[in-house]
């Protein structure tokens, strides 16, 4: 008799009616085989796996994670709000006890949504994960959470929603960003000076194959994972490590997600890239769901597999060996690197571009945290974008010490709105989302 | 005239029906261990002194191939399996003879690996040896290109019987299903064709030579011929009787819940302004998944007959049935001897009635009157509950595209629809208690047998056109046709509504009962190297159940109470 080990929630909203254009790779038919391998294999019908209905999304839990320009409802379509709801039914369905683990199969993907939101970059206008994490957050008490990041493109709108927030883990492995879009996640990247080392970026070279991420799964983010000890473990499982995929140029295969999914064992997996949509997202989902069910995957190969022709070259082995050394040595040296950051500052800056590739905008910031010893630090953002809008984001995070709070409000209300359209505060202790207009 | 007959598990009921309502009603007892004497005798029956040229056909629901399963008796047959990547098709072994041979087609139906025709001509050899008649042929993703399901027929066809192809059952998805579906197809095949062959033939010995329809758990019906193709459409027909039976009298604009509250159990069902709800997968059957399509119902353990207890200071009622009422000398206190202490029951043993429940009163320091009132107060309850849950499961089903998340239609039924046994007691309790308008189903205890006789031929047909490939194909019509570039929805839309008229006409539909529903439609870009390719068109249609044409007023013509 076929049965899941562990009880397995899957959402399935494949957006049958949503594309950003009809060739893009974001598009309608993007999960189509999938749903037909899904169906044929019978997976619903397997004692131990349930499929859950999609919730929509409330604005209240868009605006615990973002600044949307000018407002949720203008960056985000009909699919995001369903979408992002996915996410958020399969955490409420873990934390319930209905389910042991947790798969939103997805779309439109969210892992390059930032904080501010000024329209769609990488596909994506709002952060999935960081929505459905903050609910949980506010909704269970949960805090400590871990995101491990496995699509090939770097999450970077995953850390920078928790570049501040010493209690979010967030490890991203992907593509080299010197070959591949968004061009960052490089090991330098740590996270702000309150919450250094709590960021984890883990760059591997092209043609990495199943030996390579399965090294830095066990090597590094297993034995990070086990200090770190999270309430909850979350994996972004993009699919475009896969050999077929057209945007990248990684060999990952369905049988190595299945094994890192059965070696990470996430609590909630939530889909986020991977374009092959014949050759591989079938395949990988299958191995991926089975594999969060503790099912037998033995079967679940690409028909034209072969791990000959996959297999991973001794310089790149090398490469990623040392780069799971340089993590695990940031890891155990967090506190220091913290105080050497913190060190005579006060107030730090962040000065940085964004670029929204799938909208064409350009935007500007200027952030500046204050670099708190009790607790992780008020921050503001000054964000303009080239369409003319300007707003000033504060965000006083969800354990802000009294000082934090105050600074919070007094940014908030005693900016000068004159240059700015919108002066917004996202008071996470209170779960308030205020906005000032001119 | 209309023959209707339905096997229940304790009567037979046969109605004769014309344009003007209900002719003739007769129930005979059923016994198990010979359906045909209760067929044979209820049709003999109910024909007697009518010519038969009056009579255009009969309809039958019987509980034959559900029992043969449910109570195992089925024959040895085999399975020949193909497939890809995905789970280890061992899991879904049948049985000894499940034989596992290579070829393979992928979500596309682009062949990935060749088959293993060696390995066919060996299992077919090994089965012929054990002596197996019967076969089921099953690819995985077969409906998407069915040519290794039809050759392994070509090799085999000539050594059996029969050979059942898995995309000729069910245009549907789902590998496992298909397996059981074939396989349950195969095992029922012979005991479906000598019963009916046999009754048949023993009418005709009669002089009665009718069209003989046999209905389907969807509520629809098919021909003789076309059952003995797909027997498996047979099975679990009894609750889409009582569905049938009920639709003449919903309200055409509202949304009811049916209630046929039996001895052992209470079936329920949906209809949306008078159309019944479908299953969203098929039946489910002594542990079998198939694909076997249905009507959504749902048979919860609580009827007249089911066993009263007082656990722990609590009542409880059900699930069990361990006989009839102590009334009608039955072993233990139900639901039915309340009804006889409240005055509300004909014919029976009262006394008896009331020494059981009084025994449950004491339990619940409560007067045998009061004790009464609250088993069949309860009684009702639950079957409310039941019903709340039923309509919740409805609702819960997943849903694939942006538009139906957001405008969803959620049901809300605001009437109840009541056939089965006691049916007149539990209307008005279960009007007073709740906020459904109730009614009753006329002659409510044979209401089953009339949905028999009028229900209307219903069938499916699954569409795929691909327009890169310039190709659309049916799987379960066998229909392969190419297409010519510029191919749209619109034709495809078109050329499966005409699949579909051209099978239910082919398995006994008339025209004038061809109403037929867009179950499915997609229409995706497909996109190789961002480049548009063509489109991927996926369209489901059916023959929606109901009445046939003619019998659409017969409400108004039926006696509201059962004598006649």
């Amino acid at each position: 008799m076929l049965k899941a080990r562990n009880q397995t929630g899957l959402i399935f909203f494949p957006a049958y009616d949503w594309a950003i254009s009809p060739t893009h790779p974001e598009r309608e038919e993007r999960l189509l085989y999938t749903q037909d391998q899904i169906f044929e294999e019978g997976l619903f019908d397997i004692e131990g796996i349930r499929e859950l209905k999609a919730e929509v999304v409330d604005i209240e839990d868009v605006q615990r994670v973002h600044f949307c320009v000018p407002d949720a409802r203008s960056v985000m379509t009909e699919s995001h709000f369903i979408s992002a709801g996915g996410a958020k039914t399969i955490g409420r369905a873990r934390m319930d006890g209905l389910v042991d683990r947790g798969f939103a199969l997805i779309r439109p993907p969210g892992h390059h949504a930032m904080r501010v939101v000024h329209g769609g970059r990488g596909f994506c206008n709002v952060n999935n994960e960081a929505i459905m994490i903050e609910y949980l957050r506010k909704a269970y008490g949960i805090d400590r959470v871990a995101i491990i990041d496995t699509d090939c493109h770097h999450g970077d709108g995953t850390q920078d929603i928790y570049w501040h927030d010493p209690d979010t883990l967030f490890i991203s492995m992907h593509q080299d960003g010197r070959t591949l879009f968004p061009g960052s996640g490089f090991s330098k990247e740590l996270g702000g000076p309150t919450a250094a080392g709590t960021t984890l970026n883990i760059p591997l070279p092209p043609y990495t194959s199943e030996e390579g991420f399965l090294t830095v799964i066990k090597k590094a983010v297993l034995p990070i994972l086990e200090d770190f000890k999270p309430d909850l473990i979350v994996n972004s499982a993009g699919q475009d490590n896969h050999y077929t995929d057209p945007l990248t140029n990684m060999n990952f295969s369905a049988r190595g997600y299945a094994d890192l999914t059965a070696l990470l064992k996430p609590d909630i997996a939530v889909l986020e890239g991977g374009y092959s949509i014949e050759n591989a997202l079938p395949y990988v989902n299958v191995g991926i769901i089975l594999a969060m069910a503790g099912m037998d995957y033995s079967f679940m190969t690409e028909p034209d597999y072969s791990p000959q022709r996959l297999y991973q070259g001794s310089s790149i082995t090398e490469t990623i060996e040392k780069t799971c050394e340089q993590v695990l040595d940031t890891w155990r040296d967090r506190e220091n690197i913290r105080i050497r950051m913190q060190e005579n500052v006060i107030y730090d800056q962040r000065r940085r571009s964004v670029f929204y590739d799938t909208d064409e905008i350009f935007e500007t910031q200027n952030e500046t945290l204050h670099v708190c010893r009790d607790c992780s630090g008020a921050y503001k953002i000054d964000s303009s974008a080239d369409n003319g809008n300007r707003i000033l984001a504060v965000h006083i995070p969800r354990k802000a010490c009294r000082n934090c709070r105050d600074m919070g409000y007094k940014w908030f209300e005693e900016t000068d709105m004159e240059s700015y359209d919108m002066i917004i505060l996202q008071n996470r202790p209170e779960d308030q989302y205020q906005v000032r207009k001119k | 005239m209309i023959i209707g007959l339905d096997v229940g598990g304790t009567h037979t009921d046969v109605v004769l029906l014309d344009e003007n309502g209900l002719q003739r009603r007769i129930k005979v007892a059923t016994d198990a261990s010979s359906l045909f004497d209760a067929v044979f005798s209820g049709l003999t029956h109910i024909t007697r002194d009518i010519p038969a040229d009056q009579i255009s056909h009969a309809v039958l629901s019987t509980t034959l191939t559900t029992n043969a399963i449910v109570q195992q008796k089925l024959p040895t047959v085999g399975m020949i399996v193909t497939c890809g990547p995905g789970i280890d098709p061992e899991y879904f072994r049948t049985g000894e003879h499940y034989y596992l041979v290579a070829g393979a087609m992928d979500h596309s139906g682009r062949e990935i690996c060749a088959l293993d025709e060696q390995a066919v001509k060996d299992a077919a050899d090994k089965m012929k040896a054990a002596g197996i008649e019967y076969v089921g042929v099953v690819g995985k993703f077969s409906i998407r290109n069915p040519a290794h399901e039809m050759r392994i027929r070509e090799i085999i066809a000539p050594m059996f019987e029969k050979v059942f192809l898995g995309h000729n059952i069910s245009g549907s998805f789902s590998f496992p299903r298909r397996i059981a579906t074939a396989f349950l197809n195969a095992s029922i095949y012979p005991v479906h064709k000598n019963f009916f062959e046999a009754v048949k033939q023993s009418l005709e010995q009669q002089g009665i030579d009718l069209p003989i329809y046999i209905l389907k758990a969807d509520g629809g019906t098919m021909d003789f011929d076309t059952s003995i193709d797909f027997p498996g459409q047979s099975i679990l027909s009894g609750p889409a009787a009582s569905v049938m039976g009920s639709i003449a009298f919903a309200p055409p604009d509202a949304e009811t819940i049916v209630l046929d509250i039996g001895g052992t159990t209470t079936d329920m069902a949906v209809l949306i302004n008078g159309i019944p709800v479908l299953a969203p997968h098929g039946i489910e059957i002594k542990g079998y998944k198939t694909l076997i399509r249905a009507l959504h119902t749902q048979s919860v353990g609580i009827g007249g007959d089911s066993v009263v207890r007082v656990t722990g200071g609590e009542l409880t009622i059900g699930p069990d049935r361990s006989g009839p009422a102590l009334a009608y000398g039955g072993p233990e206190p139900t639901p039915t001897d309340a009804l006889f202490v409240l005055g509300k029951a004909g014919e029976g043993d009262r006394q008896k009635a009331e020494n059981g429940i009084s025994a449950i009163a004491k339990e619940l320091g409560l007067s045998t009157e009061q004790a009464a009132q609250k088993i069949f107060d309860q009684t009702c309850r639950r079957i409310l509950d039941y019903a709340r849950q039923t309509v919740e499961k409805i609702n819960s089903k997943p849903v694939y595209t942006v538009r139906e998340a957001l405008h969803g239609h959620r049901i809300n039924p605001t009437h109840l629809l009541v056939l089965g046994g006691p049916t007149p007691q539990f209307a008005q309790h279960l009007e007073s208690i709740s906020d459904y308008t109730v009614h009753m189903v006329p002659q409510w205890d044979v209401a089953n047998a009339v949905g028999t006789a009028l229900s209307r031929t219903t069938c499916e047909v699954t569409l795929f056109a691909d327009t890169y490939k310039l190709e659309a194909s049916a799987p379960e019509e066998m229909f392969v046709q190419s297409l010519k570039p510029g191919f749209k929805l619109a034709d495809a839309r078109q050329m499966a509504e005409e699949l579909l008229k051209k099978k239910a006409i082919r398995e006994g539909a008339r025209t004038e009962d061809l109403e037929t529903d867009l179950l499915e439609e997609f229409e995706f870009n497909m996109v190789r190297d961002f480049r548009m390719i063509g489109k991927n068109i996926r369209i489901k249609t059916q023959v929606r159940p109901g009445l046939i044409h003619e019998y659409r007023q017969i409400a108004e013509k039926i006696p509201r109470d059962p004598a006649c």
